[in-house]
């Protein structure tokens, strides 16, 4: 057992407790773009993807390296963008809704104005 | 420690930092969107960062910065073209999937560096080989059972809950392989027992999800959230990344708040998630089909109907979103509220496929929140009901939930069977995920409105103008 590791696991343990504490308090109406937003949080693993680099130097390695680095960066960018696609749909108001890149407007199936 | 060690561990303590607020705003809709920002913030400070490592670490070969720089172009160009065209009625699959992928990369990085380990003379130090153990199964085991999870969501797999004689041995073996398994490897560091572990955890994710009906999906796919969470959390230890276990640990932790509110909602246990035959029942499927008749209706017969009820609930469900008529039942309230009657929508925690996900797709369509109203908000009202239009909304309404032995037993529904009369629009008898009959439809107060979604609401809207207007 080394000093590094008592580090990591307080850091782990510490960072739990913060994760637990910080999200308890969000309502129900955004837990589906909050599982958004925390799925897109762990594409972190794209870090720990693009250091596999450092220390590959065989077929093996580069393979790892590949599907890794692709699997997460799938996971981080699209994660991103469909957390911010959902969120902007989020209004207080009916005030219109600008013809942004909302799905409705993309399938050109807005009705309109309403009764 | 040098100064390029500092500056790039403190850079990762600011996007730790970036992630936590990113979360904290999320607490509320006015700032939930700069809080994504601010995650995303966090993120690129996080990426750049590990980028500067590596171009610092110099002994990545040519061949190395193809695969890396290729690697990340292919996924985030899949990514981001998911994500950009996925219609909101198919975010649940898609974040199952973009989770599926999160976990396969974090049993890879751990993989790669055990791999490189157990070639060396020095061999796998102990504080390395344990949390390899936990990223691999962990990983493996959302990898695959989120890719099960995304299918069933999508149709490509079977949603009724699948099992086959000695499916939950063949649960309980995989498990017990990937267990002992990784004992072995804390005795004697081996690679092939490695793979072994590996295919077991796949295993076990595959026979873990397979007996879940596609209702109870959501709970599932917030579980195996939690997963990825933890299994990012062990690459960071596996490969001494603050980030990686700062942000993994953030994640595992609201995966299974959301995953434990998600549940309470739906009155399930956890503990049957894990051992398999979830929301299955322990008998055979209840005999107790629709003994009545089928009442059907015109929709200018209901358009009356609604036309002249004084208090209407809305109660809409996953084929509303499926035919993307959000913004016609959003019409067709606002014409109803211009008559005098009072309009609102009983949004049950899980209707369309994830907890929040109709308020989502209402939102879309510029529903005001006060008239979206939670489960046990509503339900004291159905009662004093005129009309309860159900669009699209099955397991959620139905009353077989009440009683035991059925496969939703137990799980709350809306009772929209106390409303004074019922429409309800569906395109056929088929069944909902649960795969069960719905004995709401063979109730004599309800009449069925057999046709899509948006079709329906369309000749509702036009019936309500011409006939009443």
């Amino acid at each position: 057992m080394t000093a590094e590791l008592l580090t990591d696991i307080t850091i782990f343990v510490l960072a739990l407790l913060v994760g637990f504490e910080v999200i308890s308090k969000v309502p129900a109406t955004l837990h589906t773009p909050l599982m958004s937003a925390a799925n897109s949080i762990h594409g972190i693993i794209l870090a720990g993807a693009m250091l596999i680099a450092v220390t590959a130097d065989n077929a093996l390695g580069y393979i790892l390296a590949f599907v890794a680095a692709a699997f997460a960066a799938m996971n981080v960018v699209g994660g991103y963008v469909v957390t911010g696609r959902m969120l902007k749909m989020f209004r207080r108001s009916r005030a219109p809704v600008p013809a942004a890149d909302t799905p409705a407007a993309v399938n050109g199936q807005r009705t309109g104005g309403r009764g | 420690m040098t100064t390029f060690h500092w500056v790039t561990q403190l850079l990762y303590v600011a996007s730790a930092v970036c992630f936590v607020l990113g979360l904290h705003l999320m607490n509320s809709p006015a700032t939930a969107r700069r809080g994504n920002q601010v995650s995303t913030g966090g993120m690129a400070l996080a990426i750049a960062t590990t980028f500067a490592l590596v171009v610092h670490a110099g002994t990545v070969t040519a061949t190395g910065w193809i695969v890396m720089i290729a690697g990340i172009l292919v996924g985030a160009g899949a990514g981001l073209y998911s994500a950009r065209t996925v219609q909101m009625t198919a975010m649940p699959q898609l974040v199952s999937l973009f989770n599926a992928v999160g976990g396969g990369a974090a049993a890879l990085v751990a993989v790669h560096d055990y791999v490189r380990l157990a070639g060396a003379t020095t061999g796998v130090p102990e504080s390395t080989t344990i949390p390899t153990i936990l990223d691999v199964l962990i990983g493996a085991v959302t990898f695959s059972g989120s890719i099960i999870a995304a299918g069933k969501l999508q149709g490509v797999i079977n949603a009724a809950p699948v099992t086959f004689r000695g499916s939950r041995a063949a649960n309980i073996a995989a498990a017990v392989v990937g267990v002992g398994g990784g004992a072995y490897m804390i005795a004697a560091p081996s690679v092939p027992v490695m793979i072994i572990i590996i295919l077991a955890a796949l295993a076990f994710g595959v026979t873990m999800v397979m007996p879940i009906g596609g209702a109870d999906m959501p709970v599932v796919i917030s579980l195996l959230n939690a997963f990825t969470g933890t299994a990012v959390a062990m690459a960071g230890f596996v490969i001494g990344n603050w980030a990686l276990i700062i942000a993994g640990a953030l994640v595992g932790a609201s995966g299974s708040i959301l995953t434990k509110l998600m549940a309470d909602a739906m009155n399930r246990s956890l503990r049957n998630i894990m051992i398999g035959g979830f929301g299955t029942g322990d008998s055979t499927p209840a005999v107790a089909g629709p003994g009545g008749d089928v009442r059907s209706v015109a929709a200018d017969d209901a358009a009356i109907q609604l036309a002249y009820a004084q208090k209407i609930i809305i109660v809409p469900g996953y084929g509303l979103a499926a035919a993307q008529a959000q913004h016609q039942v959003a019409e067709l309230a606002a014409l109803l509220e211009e008559r005098g009657a009072e309009v609102s929508y009983a949004i049950h925690p899980v209707a369309g496929r994830m907890p929040g996900h109709m308020n989502v797709l209402l939102a879309e369509a510029n529903v005001p929140y006060p008239q979206l109203k939670e489960m046990e908000e509503i339900n004291p009202e159905f009662s004093r009901a005129d009309v309860a239009l159900v669009i699209g909304a099955n397991d959620v309404t139905n009353p077989a939930a009440r009683r035991v032995g059925t496969a939703i037993s137990g799980m709350p529904i809306l009772d929209v069977d106390q409303a004074k009369s019922i429409i309800v629009i569906k395109r056929s008898m088929g069944h909902g995920y649960a795969g069960i009959d719905n004995e709401l439809y063979v109730n004599p107060k309800t009449s069925m409105l057999f046709a899509d979604a948006k079709s329906a609401l369309t000749d509702l809207i036009a019936s309500v103008k011409t006939l009443v207007g």
